[in-house]
């Protein structure tokens, strides 16, 4: 079963294409990690899946149906996305942020149903933003705040969620809790999840698809365990590199050949030692 | 007490935020004291308790007159000419996402303006008399906003939409270049027209009468009640361009809707009250201070702070410096003009 799939998609800005005739299916109810370079299309190729982005050739197609051709309500009653680093009008309290999500359900007399208040109750919930409601999302540390945002698209009760680098300006904690949290909404509630992710090693502890990105098009997709080689970071990344299993969850892990001091002093002591 | 409460009538349904309300309701009694200050101070001094009963025809006739007649008008074309330009600010600010836009900052009052001096300029004969009725003045000062307002729109629209930052910038642009018309206008036309189109540019009161009061009140609740409707789109809007697309909105109707909406706002404040300057611009943000940005909240509170603002400014400018009077327009851009500093500072590191 195939969540999203996009026939021989072209994007770009003005003259210059940044994907070209790409053939692309998003697995129904996985995790799918975009990866690739800055620059490789990755976040404007997930920009296109959610219509924020026409494209200039193919087509996107969500449930059978190209995307172009869908009243816009009805797709954001499908999938929701969540852009990077979005800012909060000044003063928004998280409520107000959060009920935001139920506007494709909403008419202008009809605001706050039963169903509204259910599911925003339950978005704050899940994502453990319930306390903070009625404080301003401004006012919020950067973990609680991108907490609120993914709260406003769970409000939404898309069957798919995209997000743009989640993890951007988090610490190290806060972008575990998050992956955490997207993959508890993944295993609990079926949701499909596809996110761009910088960090290779959590994009493979996280993701069941992989889709790296490089020259325009897909280099390689599929499993983290079989498609993340020392070739494909080298050929994606341009970087040199050496996959070990990650110790503490078995999936490939990236350790780069770089300088850097302590190599040295390993080096020194080695020879000290001998 | 709960601060959110649902209100729900079969298919009717609303989130209420009391603490909005109470700012509402403080708002009101707030408006109603400064109407009733206003109604009293002047040349004639009347108490408070005597200018409630002058409303009601009961006073003396001096002070039924005087507070009937003379200040009522002119109380309440300040009122509605400051919670005009005031929500006329709020859904620029929302839409544009930026605290620093306003109807005057994008060429919305230039516009009237120009309209205005031309008017005054072409339809003056050589003795200086106009020869057509004053009366039509408001209605060109409106057409001057309208059309400034969709030119501005129609300049800043590229490929299929238009970028709330390229408004802004034509804005501008258009708006100093109607302004260089107006002073030509004005250099050119007698002294008798620049010395009143001025007055007009500064933004006035005075002189007000009840069949203009008659004329802006029912189109500013009429906008008002469509932009009710709105209010829900206001809020995604808000969010910016992807978010508010991918809530499923139709972003560039809207926008129309709500740029007609924000110029036609303005263009029957400035019409009456001419350009009083800087009120769009401070009581949405003061407005943004009391309730944060849910535009439910934030449009009627904006409203009754323009409100205030220019029947306070109003009350000072035309007292403190008895006998003369001063222009409302002085006092707002002397107050607003430090503001708008005061804001552009604060957003320097943003």
């Amino acid at each position: 079963m195939d969540a999203i799939r996009t026939n021989a998609l072209t994007l770009g800005y003005g003259e210059e294409d940044i994907i070209e005739e790409l053939d692309l299916v998003i697995p129904k109810g996985k995790i799918t990690v975009f990866i690739g370079g800055n620059g490789s299309g990755k976040s404007t190729l997930l920009r296109s899946l959610a219509r924020l982005l026409k494209p200039k050739d193919g087509s996107v197609v969500l449930d059978g149906a190209d995307i172009a051709r869908t009243p816009t309500k009805k797709i954001a009653q499908k999938l929701s996305i969540l852009p990077q680093s979005p800012v909060a009008p000044e003063g928004l309290t998280v409520l107000e942020l959060v009920k935001q999500g139920r506007y494709p359900y909403q008419s202008w007399l009809n605001q706050w149903s039963e169903k509204d208040e259910k599911a925003v109750q339950r978005a704050m919930e899940v994502t453990g933003v319930k306390d903070l409601s009625e404080r301003k999302v401004d006012s919020l540390s950067g973990g609680q705040r991108q907490r609120a945002w993914i709260a406003m698209n769970l409000a939404q009760d898309t069957d798919i969620i995209l997000l743009d680098e989640p993890t951007t300006y988090l610490d190290l904690t806060h972008q575990i809790d998050i992956l955490d949290l997207l993959s508890d909404l993944n295993e609990e509630e079926n949701r499909t999840i596809v996110m761009v992710l910088h960090d290779i090693n959590l994009a493979c502890r996280y993701a069941d698809h992989i889709v790296a990105i490089s020259n325009k098009n897909i280099y390689q997709q599929g499993d983290p365990d079989t498609i993340v080689t020392p070739e494909l970071v080298a050929n994606v990344f341009g970087l040199r590199c050496q996959i070990m299993n990650d110790p503490h969850s078995g999936t490939p892990m990236c350790i780069p050949f770089s300088r850097g001091r302590r190599k040295k002093d390993a080096d020194h002591e080695r020879k000290m030692d001998a | 007490m709960k601060r959110y409460v649902p209100f729900r009538i079969g298919n009717i349904s609303f989130l209420m935020n009391y603490r909005s309300i109470a700012y509402v309701i403080g708002l009101v009694l707030l408006t109603i004291i400064l109407i009733i200050l206003s109604l009293g101070i002047g040349q004639l001094k009347v108490s408070p308790l005597e200018v409630v009963r002058a409303v009601f025809d009961s006073s003396s006739d001096m002070n039924n007159l005087v507070v009937q007649s003379f200040r009522m008008p002119r109380v309440l074309m300040a009122l509605f000419a400051g919670a005009g330009l005031a929500v006329s600010g709020a859904i620029l600010q929302g839409m544009i996402r930026n605290p620093l836009a306003s109807p005057d900052i994008i060429g919305i009052t230039g516009g009237a303006a120009f309209a205005t001096v031309g008017f005054l300029a072409f339809f003056s004969d050589r003795s200086n008399t106009l020869t057509v009725s004053i009366q039509w003045l408001p209605l060109a000062s409106f057409i001057g906003a309208i059309v400034t307002g969709f030119l501005v729109y129609f300049l800043a629209w590229k490929k299929g939409g238009i970028k709330p930052i390229r408004l802004v910038l034509i804005g501008i642009g258009v708006s100093a270049a109607v302004q260089a018309f107006t002073t030509m206008i004005m250099i050119l036309g007698p002294i008798f027209t620049a010395s009143r189109a001025n007055i007009w540019i500064t933004g006035s009161v005075n002189g007000a009468n009840w069949s203009e009061v008659w004329t802006i009140i029912p189109w500013f609740f009429l906008l008002m009640a469509i932009l009710f409707v709105y209010v829900r789109r206001l809020n995604v809007q808000e969010l910016g361009e992807d978010l508010a697309a991918n809530a499923g909105s139709l972003i560039q109707r809207d926008r129309f809707m709500l740029i007609t909406l924000s110029t036609s706002l303005a263009g029957i404040a400035v019409a009456f009250a001419g350009g009083i300057g800087f009120v769009g611009l401070m009581a949405p943000h003061m407005a943004r201070r009391l309730v944060g940005s849910s535009f439910g909240s934030l449009i009627p509170v904006s409203a009754l702070v323009g409100g205030c603002i220019v029947i306070a400014a109003d009350l000072i400018a035309r007292t403190a410096f008895a006998p003369l009077e001063v222009p409302v327009g002085v006092l707002t851009s002397a107050i607003g003009a430090p503001y708008f500093i005061y804001l552009l500072y604060k957003s320097r590191n943003q």
